[in-house]
């Protein structure tokens, strides 16, 4: 990729490519012009494709825009400019979303993070290991478990009454679930049971991480959920912050907001 | 802003990877056995080699860092095990390391559990004396640690059937002293700025560098190196980039994650300057007090101040470490943390809480030798050097 000139930048887009869904945001030099959200499918290079197909469409040119890729499938965005890592993206687009330094707690599809961002700038980080558990992925297993939609779980945990699942291991934890549905359990209770145990592990990286005198503010697709924030607020025992419609980009507009910021340096 | 370029790494043109080292030891210790040297394998930093040396002996260490031989290690252990200790003993239960398999007597020291147990098992493939190290340092734990170098001088004397002279230990405490030396004006390069080299090629070196079985050998390969170095560094110190961030490698031995940690750090833009490691500054920083007439007392103090996480509490490798940070001009720290070490994985807690007193950036790495988790590790490295970057 050849450097380009920072006058013919009008806009700077911001991707991150999740293992669920990708999103996009769109910025100019001063405000956001798009964002979009697309099931990120089985293959990284295909929706990346299709994200620049629907970006043209939309008269976003590459060629006039600054492209800043991130995420774990970040390096298939052929087109980008430039690829950070998720988590830098996160801490700079989530500091914009929350107006202040603190800590975000991303729930992502197939890993969770905190990120302590001081004076705009992430500082320190902490991410789950190779497990499952405590991801979106878990509550996406027990969800098709149970039969139903992320939405219709949270629906449905709000109605009930935790029926704990105490297995650390989304494999075990399955299991636990399937004999919770063979004995006849409530289907409320198994969801609250789900999300609950979720929240805990997202709350011990959290805890582990430390979040003392920190504002709390969460991020990714599970943030407009208010059971789950309600939840996380709760088990941590402090408020947590997020924003009504934007806390799924954080990651998008943090990459966007990067790119701009080296753009806008760099016409001086 | 400066947004990351990956860089690749610059190595010099004799630049001699890990393996090749170890391959070309293999038959230089083939020769020293069929001219009739005799050989101790042994395990980790405590073990005082210099009454090795004084008994004419050759000391080997058997550490792998290799996760090929972990399959055969796993047959006998748990799998939920430290990588080194399944690797090392994985090579010895399928007698696949010419250095274990060269070895005479095998020594070793209580210092983790996993170790301590596994020489249990490892004594049924060959005879592996274990040195009762104690895990505080106190005038009772100093007492016995020199009971214990005495005992294993006796251990050595009967075995090999040989006499270990006092003179001879002197010597040996002379020349170790010299070579930790040579090997610490070499690790301690990494305090110029910008480093005159990567961390990778300094640890491959002086991890290549230990199949060389001849001390004076070594310190003069030491010291060559860092004149070659500083030579060069003079002459191309204005092309180094000053902005390149500084890491100290702290933790675990890390030679069996060299490439999928220190190699990538530096690929992604930063400079690994220090290790604060056993394979690093970790056994080097303190020598034997030659001027202490009772050798034994001499060696047990200084073997028993080494900063493993073994020790407890042991506050001095938090305190080395901070020095380290000030001293390197670090602007992180990365802890290695081998899979089910809990030693020092308990111990990153204050590792973590006053690298991040100082304002500095810390990440924790808990992996094994596999290269399964390559993918996230990098991700978090990217992130890190982006963290001490804006």
């Amino acid at each position: 990729m050849t450097a380009k000139n920072p006058s013919a930048c009008r806009n700077f887009i911001g991707i991150d490519i999740g293992s669920t869904a990708t999103k996009v945001v769109v910025l100019d030099d001063h405000e956001i012009r798009e964002t979009m959200v697309l099931p990120t499918g089985w293959s990284s290079v295909e929706v990346a494709e299709e994200v620049r197909e629907r970006l043209e469409a939309l008269d976003y040119l590459i060629p006039d825009s600054y492209v800043v890729a991130t995420g774990y499938g970040r390096v298939a965005v052929d087109f980008a400019d430039r690829t950070i890592t998720e988590i830098t993206c996160h801490g700079r687009g989530g500091y914009e979303l929350m107006g202040s330094d603190g800590t975000m707690i991303d729930i992502g599809g197939q890993d969770t993070k905190t990120i302590t961002v001081e004076n705009g700038l992430p500082k320190s980080f902490l991410m789950n290991d190779k497990c499952s558990a405590g991801t979106g992925k878990f509550l996406e297993i027990m969800a098709n478990r149970l039969g139903v939609t992320l939405p219709e779980l949270f629906d449905l945990a709000a109605r009930g009454q935790v029926l704990p699942i105490s297995a650390m291991c989304t494999v075990f934890a399955e299991s636990e679930v399937i004999s919770h549905i063979g004995n006849g359990e409530k289907r409320e209770d198994i969801a609250a049971g789900v999300v609950d145990s979720v929240i805990r592990r997202v709350a011990g990286l959290a805890l582990r991480h430390g979040l003392e005198g920190q504002k709390v503010f969460l991020t990714g697709g599970l943030s407009s959920s208010p059971y789950i924030v309600e939840s996380l607020s709760r088990v941590l025992e402090m408020p947590v912050h997020t924003h009504p419609t934007l806390g799924r980009y954080a990651g998008a507009l943090g990459a966007a907001l990067l790119g701009r910021q080296k753009i806008l340096k760099r016409r001086g | 802003m400066p947004l990351l370029q990956q860089t690749s790494l610059q190595l010099p043109a004799n630049f001699e990877t890990y393996a090749e080292g170890k391959q070309k030891g293999f038959l230089r210790m083939k020769e020293l056995k069929e001219q009739g040297r005799q050989v101790v394998g042994v395990f980790c930093s405590f073990v005082p080699l210099e009454i090795i040396h004084a008994a004419g002996l050759i000391p080997v260490g058997l550490c792998s860092f290799s996760e090929e031989s972990i399959p055969a290690g796993e047959r006998d252990l748990p799998r939920n095990l430290c990588p080194l200790i399944k690797a090392s003993y994985g090579y010895a239960v399928s007698d696949t390391c010419p250095y274990f398999y060269f070895s005479d007597l095998i020594v070793g020291e209580t210092t983790c559990d996993g170790k301590r147990k596994m020489f249990e098992l490892m004594n049924e493939i060959k005879p592996t004396y274990v040195m009762q190290l104690p895990h505080q340092r106190s005038e009772v734990a100093l007492q016995v640690w020199r009971d214990e170098i005495i005992r294993l001088k006796e251990k050595l004397e009967d075995f090999f059937d040989v006499t270990i002279a006092e003179d001879d230990i002197l010597q040996a405490i002379s020349d170790k002293n010299r070579e930790r030396k040579a090997v610490l004006s070499y690790l301690e390069l990494g305090k110029n700025k910008p480093s005159p080299i990567s961390g990778y090629e300094m640890g491959t070196r002086l991890d290549a560098g230990a199949f060389s079985f001849d001390i004076e050998e070594r310190i003069h390969s030491m010291e060559t190196r860092v004149a070659e170095i500083m030579e060069e560094y003079e002459q191309n110190k204005d092309q180094l980039d000053p902005e390149r961030p500084r890491v100290i490698i702290t933790g675990c031995p890390n030679a069996g994650v060299r490439d999928k940690v220190i190699r990538r750090v530096e690929e992604l833009g930063a400079d690994v300057v220090g290790f604060d490691a056993c394979n690093g500054t970790r056994e080097k920083v303190e020598l034997v007090d030659e001027n202490e007439p009772d050798v034994y007392l001499a060696l047990a103090k200084k073997y028993l101040d080494i900063n493993c996480s073994v020790m407890s509490p042991n506050p001095s490798r938090i305190e080395y470490l901070s020095n380290m940070i000030d001293e390197y001009q670090a602007d992180g720290v990365i802890e290695v943390i081998l899979q089910a070490c809990h030693t020092f994985n308990i111990e990153s807690h204050f590792v973590r809480r006053m690298v991040n007193e100082k304002g500095k950036a810390y990440l924790g790495i808990e992996t094994d030798y596999s290269t399964s988790d390559s993918g996230q590790i990098s991700t978090r490295l990217a992130a890190f050097v982006e963290t001490m970057s804006f």
